[in-house]
């Protein structure tokens, strides 16, 4: 077990994935054109824009689920083949995504959704509980922090609040030493005190040298914890900024202005 | 989340299907209470011993079936053709083999034990049937798409129908099979030498049970196929995020009921000494109400080995004991769907907090506006 808080090794290249005009067309729908963006190492990356923008194209683009009509994809430097890549080669790749509703299952118990699987097991596939149980109440504890809040690793996943179960999943992507963590729109339909513990999940991901990839429709919180903002709008990429030039209010009013154009 | 130190898990859920075993305990309290002379006696329970097995393992393996979330209609079929090829191998593959290789003296066939060995094939074959019957209700489902509750149904019609075809409708009663070192090992009662009677009658198959269901509560509770079972029956799609192969793992599920079935029906042809043409028919739907009593999820998720078990046991203890109370034969049925509907409801309510909460919010305006109104 290697303790998940602990410094990643300095990197041995520049972007953790570089993405080089890439092009995606649904027919004759050009849902993406000519996207260049690149993730650094341990980067908080921002995805905004409005609704059919292309986010969600473009993050099943960088994760194998959709396939670029043309265009180059690079993971840590090295250019992979686009026929071959697949979602399980991103795993490989230690590549994580967590999707808003879709990564646990609600009727089983929190160890289980930690390992299902990958589940630690004998030779014949009898699943070790006990290790299990207790690596998970360690991500609990350690990764996630937990602590005290009433929860253990045989709570029901049902039984856990919409934050506290995107924090399941981002816990259990970390300690998987996924190296990039794609969130999809993780704080819809949250709470305000929700919302908080997802950003705090989002902000330990940065300090355990990780990067992230954060799809966000609400510009105040994906202001308050990006390193980095990508605006989207029509399948391309219209400005690339630092959090610090822009308030949330004029970020705000730069999107109206973007809808105006139109 | 209310913010106490560690919840502790309550009583009920810590021990696996308290709430039907305290219901059965009540049932044969109250049937010992109603009729001494019955249940206070062992040979109804030796009955059962007998009897139960082929109910236990269908329950068994629909309790797996259920948990992904699938249905299967198809088992009764499989009761039909597992057994028709069981009995018709038993019972004339010796000579069947005779006339095939076209010998005239047999005797030297039969010096060789080439019968045992013939019925000891029978075993192997039927348990095949039962395998490939599974495996192509789990291709129709998983690979072809057709939803379980459909699959499953048109191939019930299907192999009954070939059953019926191979068989000419006949049955076939395998007199003397007690000699046989098949009936022994499978069905036989191995105390016959004991000096108390109702010893006598325990029968092996009731061992050979337990083992399997002792199994498949291991497979179930502890290994990775029963996880995977039950992520299934929570969400086909956070089972394919979390990387689990759906397709095969359906497959597999559906081929395991197929020969859970199978030896079901060698326990029941043996049992019976006799095969005949719709065999089978009578347990649909008394499988499917113990899986459901005994608390495994109609919505799949969740599922409990020892409710089913449990649930089995109030099943057959309804029929003895009502007539046994003097109620006539046609009462089985209904008491059997009246506990059925009771548990439906009972485990909606404690398990589903949703739904209860739909449940008392209808009632609420109920009473508030003197009608019901849509439901959310």
């Amino acid at each position: 077990m290697s303790s998940v808080e602990a410094a990643l090794p300095a990197p041995d290249f520049t972007d953790l994935v570089r993405l080089e005009g890439v092009q995606k067309y649904f027919g004759p729908v050009h849902a993406l054109r000519n996207i260049n963006l690149r993730i650094g190492p341990n980067e908080i990356v921002g995805l905004i824009g409005d609704n059919g923008a292309g986010k969600s194209t473009l993050i099943k683009t960088m994760t194998g689920v959709l396939k670029p009509t043309s265009g180059r994809i690079f993971v840590r430097d090295k250019e992979l083949s686009l026929d071959d890549y697949s979602v399980a080669m991103a795993h490989d790749l230690s590549i994580e995504t967590v999707y808003q509703d879709k990564s646990l299952g609600e009727k089983q118990p929190l160890w289980r959704n930690f390992f299902v699987g990958r589940q630690i097991t004998n030779r014949f596939g009898f699943i070790d509980i006990k290790r299990e149980k207790q690596i998970a109440n360690q991500i609990l504890m350690d990764v996630i922090g937990f602590r005290g809040a009433g929860i253990s690793v045989d709570s029901t996943i049902g039984n856990l609040s919409g934050g506290e179960r995107q924090g399941i999943a981002i816990g259990r992507a970390m300690h998987y030493n996924a190296d990039l963590i794609v969130l999809d729109e993780p704080t819809a339909a949250l709470g305000v005190a929700e919302v908080r513990k997802v950003v705090d999940f989002v902000r330990r991901i940065k300090s355990s040298g990780r990067a992230c990839v954060y799809i966000e429709h609400n510009l105040a919180h994906v202001h308050e914890v990006a390193d980095r903002l990508v605006v989207l709008d029509r399948g391309t990429v219209v400005a690339d900024l630092s959090p610090r030039d822009m308030s949330v209010f004029e970020l705000t009013e730069y999107l109206i202005d973007l809808q105006q154009k139109h | 989340m209310a913010p106490q130190a560690q919840p502790r898990p309550s009583l009920l859920s810590r021990i696996e299907g308290l709430p039907i075993i305290l219901v059965f305990l009540v049932l044969l309290a109250l049937f010992m209470w109603l009729a001494p002379e019955v249940f206070l006696q062992p040979f109804q329970y030796t009955t059962f011993l007998s009897t139960l097995p082929p109910i236990i393992l269908l329950a068994v393996g629909l309790t797996f079936i259920i948990g992904a979330g699938e249905i299967d209609l198809c088992f009764p079929a499989i009761l039909g053709v597992s057994g028709f090829i069981f009995a018709v191998i038993f019972k004339e593959g010796q000579s069947d083999l005779v006339s095939w290789i076209g010998a005239k003296d047999t005797d030297w066939i039969a010096s060789y034990g080439a019968g045992q060995i013939i019925q000891w094939f029978a075993i192997v074959a039927a348990l095949a049937g039962g395998v490939l019957v599974g495996y192509v209700n789990g291709i129709l489902v998983a690979w072809i798409g057709i939803p379980s509750f459909i699959a499953t149904l048109g191939t019930q019609f299907l192999w009954y129908g070939i059953a019926s075809i191979l068989s000419g409708g006949k049955s076939y009663a395998l007199r003397g099979a007690e000699q046989s070192t098949v009936w022994m090992a499978v069905t036989g009662r191995p105390f016959a030498g004991s000096s108390i009677d109702w010893v006598q009658q325990i029968p092996i198959q009731s061992l050979w049970t337990t083992l399997i269901v002792i199994f498949m509560w291991f497979i179930l509770n502890r290994h990775r196929f029963g996880e995977h079972t039950l992520f299934l029956g929570d969400s086909n799609a956070v089972s394919k995020v979390v990387g689990i192969d759906v397709v095969r793992e359906k497959i597999k599920l559906f081929t395991l009921m197929g020969l859970l079935a199978g030896v079901a029906a060698i326990f029941l042809t043996l049992e019976n000494k006799n095969y005949f043409g719709n065999q089978g028919q009578g347990y649909l739907l008394i499988a499917i109400a113990s899986v459901l009593i005994g608390g495994t999820s109609i919505f799949g998720g969740r599922a409990t080995i020892v409710g089913t078990i449990f649930g089995c046991f109030i099943i057959a203890l309804v029929e003895p004991g009502l007539v046994a109370t003097g109620l006539t034969g046609s009462w089985v049925n209904a008491a059997r769907g009246l506990i059925f509907l009771i548990a439906i409801v009972f485990y909606l309510y404690v398990d589903e907090p949703q739904r209860r909460a739909n449940f008392l919010a209808r009632l609420v305006r109920f009473r508030a506006f003197g009608r019901a109104g849509p439901a959310e």
